[in-house]
């Protein structure tokens, strides 16, 4: 039992299913991410748990207690919407407390909560404010005081950050990051931003069509995703994915391909899982993450296994504090992250380094990784 | 816009702007004419009227005719002037006015953001209520007011206006909350305010320009209505529109004009009133909505 359970949880509009059986259970004081593309049904788990939607089928607890049926203001969670929704004709301090003021709190315990979630905020100086005379990062920060000031068990953030500017952005994630680790509340978090989900959470539900497509830790997801959509939907650039010949000689287990001059060369995998050996002799889809195809003095010191081939540099695109480098493997395009002084040119021959630990393969019939 | 009128303004130079002032002043007195006769009419003795003196200044000011209209005109049987036919209309159409406001404003708050199966459809038969011609209802309305034993009274007059006027409120105010954002509800719900209480402190004081559009919209219709005044209360009861008729056709004694004149011009003093005072409103209002932002 966690501290909120999402049990077998369907949302269905008439005969259309939207979300299927999805099962979470979060433990007190995690950050959970909720993360997909637009029409995944983040969103609607999450109105779900706010108690906004029905739940059509499962259950939802909170502490225990089971949420079906129970009215959004008698769950104890809170929310902080997309566009803040902030109430318009009240100032910052009204914003601020008119949930206690619904749930009959005295007035001298919300001037007191009040000052605390201000001060907390350092949004003293605006609570005489209203909403429209604010910018948006001051509005974000009132958003969160009205959801910090009823002390809640469960706080929701339904993409808290896409209305801000691309640098505000970095510094509000930062700032919720640190609120979360000076609090220790428990968080569920939607956003459609894959590095807002790595950089936020403890544990991340990469969502697709309905379906939570892998549940876990920020670098299980990233380090060995559950399938082709959680691998190419995390991670920016995306991962590389090659198709590739599985060849098992004795302990060993390689990936046949060629370079893009057809020259063929062997990968061999690293501590090779059992699942890979009954695919002798067919292909499967390998997937590599750009920071593991690099040149060879940028391959990483530690890495026990690190294999070498040669290939032609097609483009190369400086970003400063690496140069991303595309060349073609097994008839696919893929991108390299190289370190920034690396010495390589278009249409030149260059050696690229595998590191092979950091390997996945997924089979392409039913795009799951090959355990 | 802006930049373009002047554009124009400044090329079509001084001559033809002098011509287009002189134009547009015309139009202008032409329409304040009739307002100009009513106003001299009303100020100068009957002699004065009946001598051919219609457009000319009074040469004897006097206010009698005012107060005569106002307090002892033969009105119907009772010389009583439209001082009680006045209050008549503004104990009918200050609550009609309130609460066709109110059932519009509810209507469009639960049209937006209580939705349910079948919304739309109910909307769009609730516009049919806009189109409705007055004199289709008359004997259906009749009918319903005896059975209610609402037949001659002002309270029934009251309920026949806020019918009516339901169907032009509700579109106003579902026009206006339809732009209005529902996470504002969602969170106002999640704090823990129940239906009337996110309508009453969320939704009703942001609807300023809207609940002025209304306000403005019923008042006019309502006090200028003769028909439904004149077919559901008669004798005492009756309106101001109806009194000022009753006045003025009057088969018997002389016809005093000046006295005429300035009925009149009472009778449409309260909407005259209502547009200075909350006209400004009534453009924004209308424009709210029409564009996004």
């Amino acid at each position: 039992m966690g501290f909120l359970d999402i049990d077998k949880a369907t949302k269905s509009y008439g005969s259309m299913e939207v979300l299927h059986n999805v099962d979470i259970s979060v433990a007190e004081g995690e950050f959970l991410v909720l993360v997909g593309p637009s029409g995944c049904g983040k969103s609607t788990l999450l109105n779900m748990i706010a108690g906004l939607e029905e739940i059509s089928s499962g259950e939802i607890r909170i502490r225990d207690a089971v949420m079906n049926g129970v009215h959004p203001s008698k769950r104890n969670i809170a929310m902080v919407f997309q566009s803040y929704a902030l109430y318009p004709n009240m100032t910052v301090g009204q914003n601020i407390t008119f949930g206690l003021e619904m749930h009959g709190t005295p007035k001298a315990e919300r001037e007191r909560a009040m000052a605390e979630v201000a001060k907390l905020l350092q949004i003293e100086q605006l609570l005489d404010r209203k909403p429209g005379q604010l910018s948006g990062g001051q509005r974000q920060r009132v958003a969160m005081g009205r959801a910090l000031v009823r002390n809640p068990d469960v706080f929701l953030f339904d993409e808290p950050l896409s209305n801000l500017d691309a640098k505000l952005r970095v510094d509000m994630r930062t700032e919720i990051k640190k609120l979360h680790q000076k609090l220790g509340t428990t968080i569920v978090y939607v956003t459609h931003d894959q590095i807002e989900a790595m950089t936020l959470s403890t544990r991340i539900a990469v969502m697709n069509g309905g379906y939570v497509q892998q549940l876990g830790t920020p670098k299980e997801i990233y380090d060995t995703p559950a399938n082709l959509f959680v691998a190419t939907f995390m991670g920016s650039p995306s991962m590389n994915l090659v198709p590739v010949r599985v060849r098992v000689d004795g302990n060993a287990v390689y990936a046949d391909t060629e370079n893009d001059r057809g020259e063929r060369f062997s990968l061999a995998f690293f501590e090779p899982s059992a699942g890979l050996r009954p695919y002798d002799g067919k292909m499967v889809t390998l997937g590599v993450r750009p920071e593991a195809l690099t040149d060879i003095d940028g391959a990483d010191q530690r890495s026990t296994h690190v294999e070498r081939f040669e290939n032609t540099v097609i483009v190369t695109e400086p970003a400063g504090s690496d140069t991303f480098v595309t060349t073609t493997i097994g008839g696919r395009e893929c991108v390299a992250r190289m370190r920034s002084d690396a010495d390589v040119a278009p249409g030149r021959s260059t050696t690229f380094a595998v590191n092979m630990e950091k390997a996945v393969a997924f089979d392409p019939e039913t795009e799951t990784r090959i355990v | 816009m802006a930049v373009a009128t002047q554009d124009t303004a400044i090329r079509t130079g001084r001559v033809a702007r002098t011509f287009i002032y002189l134009v547009l002043i015309l139009f202008a007195l032409f329409y304040m004419l009739p307002l100009y006769v009513m106003l001299v009419n009303s100020v100068k003795p009957l002699s004065e009227i009946t001598g051919g003196g219609m457009m000319s200044l009074p040469q004897v000011w006097t206010i009698e005719p005012w107060l005569s209209a106002w307090s002892t005109a033969q009105i119907g049987v009772q010389p009583t002037g439209l001082r009680p036919y006045f209050w008549n209309s503004i104990s009918m159409v200050v609550p009609a006015v309130a609460i066709s406001t109110v059932l519009g404003a509810l209507n469009g708050y639960v049209l937006t953001k209580w939705r349910f199966r079948g919304d739309t459809i109910l909307f769009g038969l609730m516009l049919f209520a806009c189109f409705i011609p007055f004199q289709i209802v008359l004997i259906p309305m009749a009918a319903v007011l005896g059975v209610l034993g609402l037949a001659g009274s002002t309270a029934g007059l009251v309920l026949v206006h806020v019918v009516y006027g339901v169907g032009f409120t509700t579109l106003y105010f579902r026009n206006y909350y339809a732009v209005f954002p529902t996470e504002l509800v969602r969170a106002a719900q999640i704090d823990g305010a129940g239906f009337f209480r996110i309508f009453w402190r969320i939704l009703l004081p942001s609807s300023g320009p809207i609940a002025v559009v209304s306000i403005i919209w019923q008042f006019t219709n309502i006090w200028n209505d003769f028909l439904f005044g004149a077919s559901f209360a008669s004798g005492e009861g009756a309106p101001m529109t109806v009194a000022l008729n009753n006045l003025v056709q009057s088969s018997t004694g002389v016809k005093e004009y000046n006295v005429h004149f300035a009925a009149a011009i009472l009778a449409a003093l309260p909407t005259l009133l209502v547009y200075i005072v909350a006209g400004r409103y009534f453009v924004r209002g209308l424009m709210a909505g029409s564009v996004k932002g």
